[in-house]
């Protein structure tokens, strides 16, 4: 079966007065039917770009420079806005971290249910109002019927998560990219919503990207697990394989700096070094001034190498187990 | 590179935000220097001879020079008396804009130091009054007031010291909400060295482009108050005043006593205004990219 | 919704009453009008008996007092110089006024809003930085000014449209209306731009920055992510969210315009109350001027308030407030 999406190559380069941004810098990755798939990295590694890259949504002077986005069998990088925008909710969809900030504060659940519906086609007040209700049940909203007529400023924050949600569900989208959705909430809330969203995409088959900064929550969700360093994946592979033997040395050091992986009263590890800024990058592996196993030949850009599941763009990678 | 230093080659980069500056800077040594430079002395009523009143750009004179501009209904040389005119805006312009920026900020900073009871009379009293055009204030108090340089100010000022309290008030307060100044407070440093030393800088950028705007607002509605006779006494005429007066010969097609006057006070104005906008961009950190 | 109203309406009876002492005071307090009414060569008897008449010589808060139980009965004093009530005066060239500030101020908020946001929208293209540049101008040049060139360019140099008076006017439920009127509307064309240009590039301006905001917000991005088109972001996202920064400024301008409108009025001998006062401020008429500063601060303060009722209609988050 072919994948639902397939990136490669992806480059979305930003050209300030600055420099050119080069936030996102070689992006591969594929998404099978009704898969999760976490895309993890620091905060500026390019995942929120890369997900707005994914619905060619990337603000100016931001431009994709280079690369292929096929959903479903389509290529989307240069393709027109209209058509676009077409496939905009019916075929791939997103979620966003705030979901104070994502909703309209001045219409009613059921008003941006029904313009999220009206977009793609014409659609009866009371069909739409049955969608609506329907979305509203799937993601657990109680007493949905009555909720359309609620602004959001009468949802709490994780209801208000949820409504987006369903907001994104409402084509049946076969990708939905969900960016930090839980971040903003609390930490029980957090759960629920991971807990809705796995069912979600069992239930419908849609698959997700699901981006975060947390490995901890992705890899209790997401089957596969994408890893991003300077705008690159590094590393990529089945959840369970890189947790139990990362390949690349950033994924290692991700990994041993998590909470749960360190002895009790130990002090817990850290990469060394910070990350670098993505204007000034210099050529070659960009981990390399990091990296505790960096050589001479790291001085050359290492390439995304696929192994069986797993890949991995080092020149000094870890054994597979 | 200092900050000074950063900003000035930032600006530099807008050219057109340039050439107002060069513009504004000219006009303002023209005024400094208009007593050297003109032919007339306007304000000589004695060395006006009605004989050459209402004459166009060109026309050479009782003085024997060619008055470039021609001349108002009075018989003043019009580039001498425009000049001259540029002077006093400027200088009412600054004074306003001076003493509002001084009474202004410090009520805004004492409002958001003090905060209880004070700041609440301050602010409404200033919210009022921003509420209130403020042309219509300077109208009443200068009828009220009578004509005069003093007079004119003083209506100016307290027309628009309520936009420097607020603009002062809203930086000081974000300024004071933060914890550092609760520290500040708590340890025996004088309440002078908080507001000096740390209120005070924060405010210094918005009230910055706050005043640059006033300032050309103050020389608008001087000169909007003269137009309407209520500004400066007649002998000593400001731009407003020359165009007012050459207002009923444009009718007949004397159009160069009003249009001459106008076109100085909106260069200077428009320079102004095109600085300001100009700083206020480069202190907006939002638009930056 | 009830409470909130009555809140309101005591803070704009507060209000008014306020203003009421201070304008008493700020005007009665400085000159002495009797010299304009009485001739300087009349004799004392004339003058003190016109003093006594016009009740110039009690105490200040004692004519205060008057002034306000008068007011309270709708009787705002004669006219010192045209000799009738106040209320009259005013009442017969108010109509003229209210027409150009409603229609400057409303085809200001019209056009402004929508340049504005095709600026925001498109804020790198040549027309959006053409529309920018104007505004510059309309916010810069002085009103009297832009009207002087109007006249100049439209009156004097091609003589397309008249350079002062009202024209023909239409009586509308006992109200004149020039508006309706072909002669009347080639009257009202230059004062009604020139009081609206400075509005209008207001209006470019917060419009546009309101635009430049919005459009950047995960909001918008939200939207679009849904497969929105970009007309119904524009026409029902973004309208609605601006719409609170242009009611309140609309409410706000609405109050200065009519301040405004005593230049325009001026250079146009637009027969409004601008001109009437501009003319009783040379004359030290003071209950003309007590009546208009008045009406003036009595407009804000029912602008105000309609401001504050219309937000607590459209934002969903205020009317929720209010009711709480």
């Amino acid at each position: 079966m072919s994948p639902v999406l397939e990136v490669t190559g992806l480059r979305t380069h930003f050209h300030t007065r600055a420099g050119v941004v080069k936030a996102v810098d070689g992006v591969s990755f594929k998404l099978e039917q009704g898969e999760i798939m976490g895309l993890v990295g620091e905060s500026g590694s390019g995942k929120t770009v890369t997900g707005f890259s994914l619905l060619g949504l990337v603000d100016p002077p931001g431009r994709i420079v280079e690369g292929s986005v096929r959903l479903n069998g389509t290529e989307l990088v240069g393709m027109s806005e209209r058509d676009l925008r077409r496939r905009r909710g019916r075929e791939i969809s997103m979620v966003f971290q705030d979901p104070i900030a994502t909703l309209n504060p001045m219409f009613t659940v059921g008003q941006q249910m029904r313009m999220a519906l009206e977009s793609h086609g014409s659609i009866s007040g009371r069909a739409a109002a049955a969608r609506s209700e329907e979305l509203l049940t799937m993601v657990g909203i109680p007493s949905p019927r009555a909720r359309l007529r609620a602004y959001p400023h009468e949802f709490s924050g994780g209801m208000r998560q949820r409504v987006a949600i369903a907001i994104a569900l409402l084509h049946r989208p076969s990708v939905i990219v969900a960016d930090e959705p839980t971040t903003a909430l609390d930490v029980s809330i957090q759960a629920q919503i991971l807990a809705t969203m796995r069912t979600l995409a069992t239930e419908t088959g849609t698959s997700l990207i699901w981006i975060s900064h947390d490995l901890a929550v992705v890899s209790s969700l997401a089957t596969r697990l994408a890893v991003m360093y300077a705008g690159r994946v590094v590393e990529e592979g089945p959840t369970a394989d890189i947790l139990r033997r990362p390949r690349h040395p950033y994924t290692q050091g991700l990994i041993a700096s998590l909470p749960a992986m360190a002895e009790p009263g130990a002090p817990l590890t850290q990469i060394p070094g910070t990350t670098p800024s993505l204007l000034s990058l210099p050529p070659g592996c960009p981990f390399a001034p990091r990296c505790p196993r960096a050589t001479a030949a790291c001085a050359a850009e290492p390439v995304l190498t696929r192994d069986g599941t797993r890949a991995v763009a080092c020149f000094h990678p870890a054994e597979p187990a | 590179m200092t900050p000074l230093a950063r900003f000035w080659s930032e600006f530099r980069e807008n050219r057109i935000a340039l050439v107002a500056l060069v513009v504004v800077v000219l006009v303002v040594l023209l005024a400094i220097f208009a007593p050297l430079i003109t032919p007339q002395d306007p304000y000589d009523m004695t060395g006006l001879s009605l004989m050459d009143a209402r004459r166009p750009p060109g026309f050479v004179g009782s003085g024997g020079y060619a008055h470039v501009l021609g001349t108002d209904p009075q018989g003043r040389d019009l580039l001498s008396a425009i000049l001259y005119g540029l002077r006093i805006s400027i200088q009412i312009g600054l004074a306003a804009g001076g003493v509002a920026l001084t009474i202004g900020a410090a009520l805004g900073i004492l409002a958001a130091y003090a905060g209880g009871r004070i700041e609440t009379l301050i602010m409404r009293i200033v919210d009022l009054q921003l509420s209130f055009p403020a042309i219509l204030l300077a109208l009443v108090l200068v009828a009220l007031l009578g004509q005069g340089k003093g007079q004119l100010i003083g209506a100016l000022v307290a027309a628009q010291y309520a936009y420097f309290a607020r603009t002062a008030y809203g930086a000081a307060k974000s300024e004071r909400r933060k914890d550092y100044i609760e520290a500040a407070r708590a340890t025996p440093l004088s309440t002078r060295r908080v507001i000096l030393r740390h209120l005070l800088p924060n405010c210094t950028p918005p009230l910055i482009v706050v005043a640059t705007v006033q300032i050309a607002n103050s020389i608008s509605l001087e000169a909007t108050l003269s137009f309407l006779g209520l500004g400066l006494p007649v002998t000593e005429p400001s731009l407003g005043m020359l165009i007012s007066n050459g207002f009923p010969y444009m009718m007949s097609g004397r159009y160069w006593i009003s249009v001459y006057p106008g076109i100085a006070l909106i260069i200077l104005i428009v320079a102004i205004n095109i600085v300001g906008d100009q700083i206020r961009d480069q202190f907006n950190p939002r638009l930056r990219k | 919704m009830l409470g909130f109203v009555i809140q309101r309406l005591l803070q704009a009876i507060m209000v008014m009453a306020v203003m009421s002492v201070i304008v008493f005071c700020g005007v009665y307090a400085i000159g002495n009008p009797i010299d304009i009414v009485i001739p300087p060569d009349a004799t004392q008897d004339l003058r003190e008996e016109a003093i006594r008449r016009l009740g110039l010589d009690q105490p200040l808060w004692k004519q205060y007092l008057t002034f306000a139980g008068n007011l309270m009965q709708g009787d705002f004093g004669r006219s010192f110089v045209y000799n009738i009530p106040v209320l009259e005066l005013i009442g017969g060239r108010l109509p003229a006024t209210l027409e150009l500030v409603l229609i400057s101020v409303l085809s200001a908020t019209v056009l402004g809003v929508s340049l504005g946001v095709y600026a925001g929208y498109r804020p790198d293209s040549w027309l959006s930085k053409t529309i920018m540049a104007v505004s510059v101008l309309g916010f810069s040049v002085p009103s009297f000014w832009v009207g002087l060139i109007l006249i100049l360019t439209f009156a004097v140099n091609l003589g397309w449209l008249p350079a002062g008076g009202r024209g023909d006017t239409v009586l509308v439920w006992g109200v004149p209306f020039s508006f309706l009127t072909l002669d009347g509307l080639s009257h009202i064309v230059l004062p009604a731009i020139n009081l609206a240009l400075f509005k209008l590039a207001m209006m470019i301006r917060l419009a546009r920055a309101g635009t430049r905001e919005i459009m950047l917000t995960d909001t918008i991005k939200f939207a679009r992510a849904a497969g929105i088109s970009e007309a119904v972001i524009l026409r029902r996202h973004l309208l609605k969210l601006i719409s609170i920064p242009i009611i309140t400024v609309f409410g706000l301008e609405l109050g200065s315009t009519l301040a405004f409108a005593v230049v325009t009025e001026t250079i146009f001998s637009w027969p409004g109350v601008g001109k009437l006062i501009i003319d009783s401020i040379g004359v030290l008429d003071r209950p003309v001027m007590v009546a208009y500063l008045i009406l003036v601060a009595f407009l804000f303060v029912l602008i105000n308030f309609t401001v504050d009722l219309v937000f607590a209609l459209i934002d969903p988050r205020i009317r929720a407030g209010a009711t709480e």
